[in-house]
Order: C-alpha cells, then structure tokens, then sequence
C-alpha cells in the first residue's frame, strides 16, 4: 500500500498518525496519508517566503515551460507516488476508487488539467489583462508610457481542498509562473491530484521548496487557513457564509446554476434539450456549474416531464464502464440524509417529483459500502417551494415556473447563468444583475467552461495588490 | 503484553498491587458506608440499595455491583451531601468539570488535590525539576483545582509558583461562534503575560502548561529569537486529552530545544495520572497510569462495562476513584483508548491513545486549551 508523506516545502516527513483511504465499494486499503498536525504548519508557514525566493529566481518564462512538461508527465509519466510509483492508469483508477467518481469522469478531468497547463500562457494573458509578466515579477514596469506596479499580497497560495470533485484543482495552476507558492490541504478521499501534479511540477524542474502539502483533519484545514494570507477553500454554504467577506480567503461554495428561458425563447424549449441535460448531467452533478434550476415563464411541466424522460434512466454503473453517469456518495449516510430530505420537502404545496414516473425503482440505491442518487428532476409552480432553489451533490434539478419579469429578483445567488434570450432589455438587466457571477448569454450550457475567464473571482486579482508605484530618475 | 510475558519481577509486583488495591477499596467502601463517617450521598444510597457494601464488597472487581457510577450526580447541589461526616467542619474547596452548557459536574476536595500533587511529585525528576526551583502555571485556573494542585507541587517542591489563567469555557465559545480572530487575541493576550512573566528575572525552571499553550508559547519565544530553553526552563508537565503521539514528537523535535517534558492526564474526578517514562521504542506513544490504588484507570468494552478489553485493544476509559474524600466506583469517562500493561513503574495497567469517546466525539469541543 503506497504511504503519501506530509511535504513540508518538498521533504517527506512521515507522520506518527496516518489515515487509510479505502475504496468506497470494497472498502480495501488503497493507500495510507500522514496526517499533519496544526502546529506543524504553523512552523512551517513562517518559511513560506522561501518558496516565492526559489520561484523568483526562475524566469517566468521557464515557469511556464515547466509547467507545460509538468502537463505531459501528468498525463504521460509513470510518476512517484508517495513512496510508490503510479502510472495515469493506476491515477484514474484510484482516484476513482476513493471518490466515487465513474473513472471516464477522472479521466476526463485529468483532461482538463492537461488542457489548462498547457494553455497556461493565454491563461494568465486573460487573467492579467495582458499585461506583461515580468511586473508581477519585478513588481513594477511600464507599459504604454504608464507605470504600473503589482504587489503579491502573499508568498504562497494555501488551499482546503474537496474530496469529491477533482475538477477544482483547474483553478490554482495558473499559480506556480506567477512566482507564488502552493500549500495544499487535500480532501481525505482525493489525495491524488495534489501528489501528482506536486510531482509532475517537481519532474519538470519546479524547486521542491515551493510545495507544501499537509493532509489531515479539519483542524488541520483551519492551521492552514489561520496561518496563510491567501487560502481558496471548498464547502458549503455555512463555509460560504463564515467566510465571506473575509479578504484572505476565496470561498468556492454550491453554485446555485442555472439556467434562465426567456418569453421570446420559451416556445421553442425542445431546441434547447440537449443543454439542459447535459447541463444537469455532465460530471454527475457535483459541480458548483452544474445547473441545479430552469427557471421558464411558461412550459415547465412539459420540460420537465421531457428532461425527466431523459434522465430517469441514468443508473448507477460499475465505475469502469466508460458510460457510467453517476458517481458514488462514498457515505451511505450522506447519501441517505439527502434522500431524506427530498422527500420531507416534496410534502410542499406547488411542487412535484417527476422523474418518479420515469424511473424504474428508487432514487437512492444503497450498496453495501456506498450509494447512489439517481436524477431527479422536479417541476415548481412558482420559485416558492424550498425545492424550487436547492443544489444537491447529484443530477437534481428542479424546473421552476415564474415570469420572466420576476426572475431576477427571485433567483438569488447564481455562480453561472445561462440566459436564453434576444429580449436586449432583458439582457441589459441580467448583465446588471449582481448576483449573478459569471453570465452566459445565449444557448451555452452552465458546464461549459472558458479558461480564459476568471472563475469565481480573477485568481490574480486575489494574490496580487495594484498599487501605486514611483522611482525616482 | 500478556501476563505470560512479563518479567517475573514485574508479575510479583502486579500481584502485589492488586492486594494492596483490595486492601484499599475494602478499606475505602468501610469509611465510606459507615454512617460516622461516610457521604450522606452514599449512606443513602446503601439505605435504599437492599445490600450492605461493607459486607459484600471484598475487593476491586467486586465494585461492579454498584453498576455505572451516574454523571448527574455530580450536577447540582446541594453538594455538600458529598463531604465524609468525618470531614464536616473542615475548609473544603469545590471544583468544577464541563459545564461548557448546563450545570458542571462538582467534586467537593479537602486535601485531595494537594495528596494526588505531592504523589506525582515522586515521579518528577530531579534533574529537570530541581527542589526549589520557581514554576509557571499557564492553563486554566478558575473553578478547576489546577491552579491550586499546580501551585501546590511547586510549594512543596519548596518554589513559588507563578500564575496565568486561559478560561476554556471562553474559548469554546470563541470556537463555537467562529470568532476565530478573538480565539487568536485571546490565546496571543495569554501569552504576552507568560513571555512578560519568564522575562521578569523570577528565575522560573519548571512550568505546567497544556499542549496548545506550550506550542503557542514556543512559537511566539522562537519569534523572538529565543527558545523555552533560553527562557530558562528545564522541565515542563503537561496535560490534556489531545496530547498524541504525533504532538509529543512534533514538541520534541522542533519546540522543546532538548527541554524535557511529561505528559500527564488528569482531571477533577480522578487526580493525576503520569505517564510511562519516555521510552524511544514506543515511538512516542503516551500510556498513561492512575495513581492506584487512589485512582483505577481501566479500558472497558463499549457494551460490557464489566469486562475489560485486551492488552492493546479499544474500549472506553473507566474511572474509580477511591479515597476518603471521594468515592466514585466506575465512571465512564468521555474518552476512549488502549489497555495497556503494566510496567515497572506502575506495575499496573495503564491506557494509551486517549482521545475523546466516538459516542461524543462529534457534540464536544475537544482540545481547546
């Protein structure tokens, strides 16, 4: 069984106390973590300058090609693994076996990484406004006779990551060629990625000294998050809410998505099928840009009955078969809680599950050391039930009748919203709208990302301060 | 270990420390049901039990037959139905444990505390905890016994002991209210007083203090370019559940700049119970041994209270406290650990790994100071 060490700025420490991460349905041994203790990253965190030095001494430019080979050996190499090896296979394998997720799915996201560092150039070129990189790297430059400085408000970037979604680790590898550290704290059932792009970026020529990595408890995401002026962490909405509002930390929380039909578009809702379902659908979903609600004037017991159609078939599938659609909830009870709480609210007036005449057997599938939900979709009457704005961590969506007049003012908080309409009024307002981050105007599913758009807050933004800056002569 | 492999000299010791536990608990359950100088508690109790414990009861295993001592008896007075009759009269200090919500648990105390210190005051070596030697108390104070029993094994000790009071009840509710910024104002506004105290010229060698604070105080030291050892220290005591291997390494290794450092656990109920001495075999696994026959730590099963686990295996930490102030057969602590042989300083058993109970675990806010 492979044992990942703590790495504290690159040196393995193995830890006195170490956590087994177990296949989800067999419950077999796959590996075994050191687990940090808070103290430890305290320590260690007063050396996190030390990993900016040691990037700093490397171009920007070098940076970047290392990442770019990093990205090979992520997909190509057979790379160390704790103090084993893994090759891409066995990666996808077990970070399968402990997520829950249909291994189609980790490769696909494994894709995704590879396609984000190697386009890392235009990335950043999106992401700094095109702005010449060497002023991040010096701090200072001039660019069309204006002086422009970039302060970077901390030496490393820390992170609490999840243990369900191996997708979010896009976000932070535009890091490493901006000269900035990386801390991570992984999610208990998701130590993969973090050990192996760490590696992968080692292979490359990236200084180990730039990496830290301190698995372990809950307390041990708080260590991290108290001892880092930077932290991106990964939770729901209580996490949201204590944490909003706090400069040092970026909250990535549910998304609440969706997607808007307008008068003008609403009749021709069959056109627009295939995204919703794939909106619904795509990565089982768990992703906070995976749409939780269609929200439509008019049709929505026919749309829904028809996406329902579509999706009630989707059952769970053994997690090797590349069709599988439905990933695993690793704790049966989680998955029985949230089931639980499906039905309690399916009790409100104006609310109708209607997958249930669709789908041949329940929505939750007990196994023996896991479970599955399968798609549920609902039809709303108004936005009033509790259902109408609800995000679960499986393809649940709920179609929600209200004017289009009222939309914006009911829907709340919306980390993506496709808006389907030619209506230039309607348009105006849903790019004022404020709640609303990031906007897809016209047929593009929720799902579908541009990595050349900041996601949830310019990464950039949040680790450098625009200053003013004179020199004299 | 079983019986089978231990030392001959160290079975003849066990032997002889369970008769002089029989001896003591059939002396202890004599003073404490005899209506002269027994509890009002117990006597009635007995009054309406329908047995005599005096007759019944022989030796330690047969003070199952009390079944679970109650944690509600501890909650709410009036508490003097918990003094001896034979200590009626004399000055008696009352100490709390819990009470995050709701009304704590008492224990009334009259020379116990000062009795269990003195005890755990043979174990301290010298070397590190010179005779005269001025301590620093940095934990909590307040209705807990710490501060006086802290105070107390420096006076005997023949020092005198400084004082810096952290009030858990406060920080779980920091905690609790994720006023994390307070939580750090509060620990750092304990510290200042610490690092201001060891700077004072007070000559102070030997400190108690709780993991969390020792750590704080190490780190907040190393940021000023001293240590705990440039402060002058040169043994520290400390106590508290979360105390793990993996901690007791970390301190040793990159806090306690060779100072040496002993891990206890205790607590209202119980007293003091010190650990196995430091053995580099053990990979720093803490075992801890009650000071029997004052005190019996046993690991039990989580559903027969009766029976006690095997060496090395799991169950829930089981306390019986015994003196003449005290008498508590079977309390289940909220803790959970291993049974652990007996050894030869304490040729008894002891319990390693203690952390809180899984029953608890997710309702209590653990490992606050």
């Amino acid at each position: 069984m492979i044992h990942f060490p703590i790495l504290r700025w690159g040196k393995p420490y193995k830890s006195l106390e170490v956590d087994k991460v177990v296949h989800f349905a067999t419950g077999e041994p796959l590996a075994e973590v050191s687990q940090a203790n808070p103290g430890l990253i305290k320590r260690d965190m007063r050396q996190a300058a030390r990993a900016r030095e040691a990037l700093r001494r490397i171009p920007h430019k070098e940076l970047l090609k290392m990442v770019g080979q990093a990205a090979e050996a992520f997909m190509e190499a057979e790379l160390p693994a704790g103090d084993g090896t893994q090759t891409p296979d066995d990666f996808v394998k077990y970070q399968s076996a402990t997520t829950g997720l249909p291994e189609a799915m980790c490769r696909a996201n494994m894709e995704k990484l590879h396609f984000v560092l190697t386009r890392l150039e235009e990335i950043l070129r999106s992401l700094t406004r095109g702005l010449d990189p060497e002023i991040f790297s010096r701090g200072y430059g001039e660019e069309d006779g204006v002086m422009r400085s970039y302060q970077a408000t901390t030496p490393v970037l820390s992170m609490v990551l999840p243990s369900n979604s191996p997708g979010v680790h896009g976000l932070w590898l535009p890091v490493i060629p901006l000269q900035i550290g990386l801390v991570f704290k992984p999610g208990p059932q998701e130590p993969w990625t973090p050990y192996r792009m760490s590696e992968a970026f080692f292979q490359a020529g990236v200084p180990r000294e730039a990496i830290s990595l301190y698995p372990g408890g809950a307390e041990v995401g708080a260590a991290v998050l108290q001892n880092s002026p930077r932290t991106l962490i990964f939770g729901g909405k209580p996490t949201v809410d204590q944490y909003r509002g706090n400069p040092g930390v970026q909250v990535h929380g549910p998304g609440f998505s969706k997607i808007l039909i307008g008068e003008d578009q609403v009749d021709q809702w069959r056109d627009h099928l295939d995204l919703m379902a794939d909106s619904v659908l795509v990565n089982s979903g768990r992703s906070c840009i995976s749409c939780s609600g269609i929200w439509v004037p008019r049709h929505g017991r026919e749309i829904a009955r028809a996406l329902a159609e579509r999706l009630a078939p989707v059952a769970p599938a053994d997690p090797t078969d590349p069709e599988a659609k439905l990933a695993a909830f690793t704790v049966v009870e989680q998955a029985e809680a949230v089931n639980q709480m499906i039905e309690d609210q399916l009790g409100e007036e104006g609310v109708e599950e209607v997958t249930a005449r669709y789908r041949e057997g329940d929505r939750l599938v007990k196994q023996e050391r896991c479970a599955y939900l399968r798609p549920t979709v609902l039809h709303c009457t108004s936005p009033e039930p509790s259902l109408a704005n609800t995000e679960f961590m499986f393809p649940f969506v709920s179609v929600v009748e209200c004017p289009q007049e009222k939309m914006l003012d009911q829907i709340s908080e919306t980390l993506v919203c496709t808006a389907i309409s030619q209506d230039e009024q309607w348009r105006r307002q849903l790019l004022d709208c404020t709640h609303i981050d990031r906007l897809n105007l016209g047929p593009i599913p929720t799902i579908k990302l541009n990595w050349l758009q900041p996601h949830e807050g310019n990464l950039v933004d949040f680790l450098f301060r625009n200053r003013a800056f004179q020199v004299a002569g | 270990m079983s019986t089978d492999t231990m030392s001959k000299e160290l079975e003849s010791k066990a032997q002889a420390a369970r008769r002089r536990l029989d001896q003591h608990v059939r002396e202890m359950v004599e003073w404490h049901f005899t209506p002269e100088t027994g509890c009002p508690f117990w006597l009635e109790w007995a009054g309406k039990a329908g047995w005599d414990p005096r007759k019944e009861i022989a030796s330690f295993q047969d003070l199952g037959r009390f079944g679970d001592f109650q944690d509600e008896w501890l909650r709410g007075g009036p508490v003097e139905r918990w003094i001896p009759k034979a200590y009626r009269g004399r000055p008696t200090f009352v100490f709390e444990t819990g009470g995050t919500t709701g009304i704590p648990k008492t224990r009334v105390n009259i020379e116990d505390f000062r009795i269990d210190y003195e005890l755990f005051s043979e174990s301290l070596p010298e070397e590190h905890f010179p005779k005269g030697a001025n301590w620093l108390m940095l934990g909590p104070s307040g209705p807990r016994r710490l501060r006086l029993a802290v105070e107390h094994l420096c006076q005997h000790r023949g020092g005198i002991c400084f004082c810096v009071d952290l009030d858990p009840r406060w920080v779980i509710k920091l905690i609790k209210k994720g006023w994390h910024e307070h939580l750090q104002a509060y620990q750092e506004h304990v510290i200042d007083q610490a690092v201001t105290i060891l700077s004072a010229n007070h000559d102070i060698r030997c400190m108690f203090t709780t993991p969390k604070l020792l750590e704080a105080l190490a780190m907040r030291l190393e940021d000023e370019g001293s240590s705990i050892r440039e402060a002058g220290i040169t043994g520290i005591f400390s106590g508290g559940t979360e105390f793990t291997p993996q901690w007791y390494r970390f301190a040793s290794e990159e806090l306690l700049d060779g100072v040496y450092m002993t891990p206890t656990y205790g607590n209202t109920l119980m007293g003091l119970a010190a650990s196995k001495p430091f053995d580099p075999a053990d990979e720093y696994k803490i075992t801890y041994h009650a000071p029997q026959p004052r005190a019996v730590l046993r690991v039990v099963d989580l559903d027969d209270h009766d029976k006690d686990v095997g060496y090395g295996e799991t169950g829930r930490v089981a306390l019986t406290t015994l003196t003449k102030e005290f008498f508590m057969p079977r309390f289940l602590e909220r803790d959970e650990g291993e049974r652990e042989p007996p050894c030869e300083a304490y040729p008894w058993d002891g319990v390693s790994g203690v952390r809180p109970f899984r029953g608890f675990a997710s309702s209590t806010t653990v490992g606050v100071y």
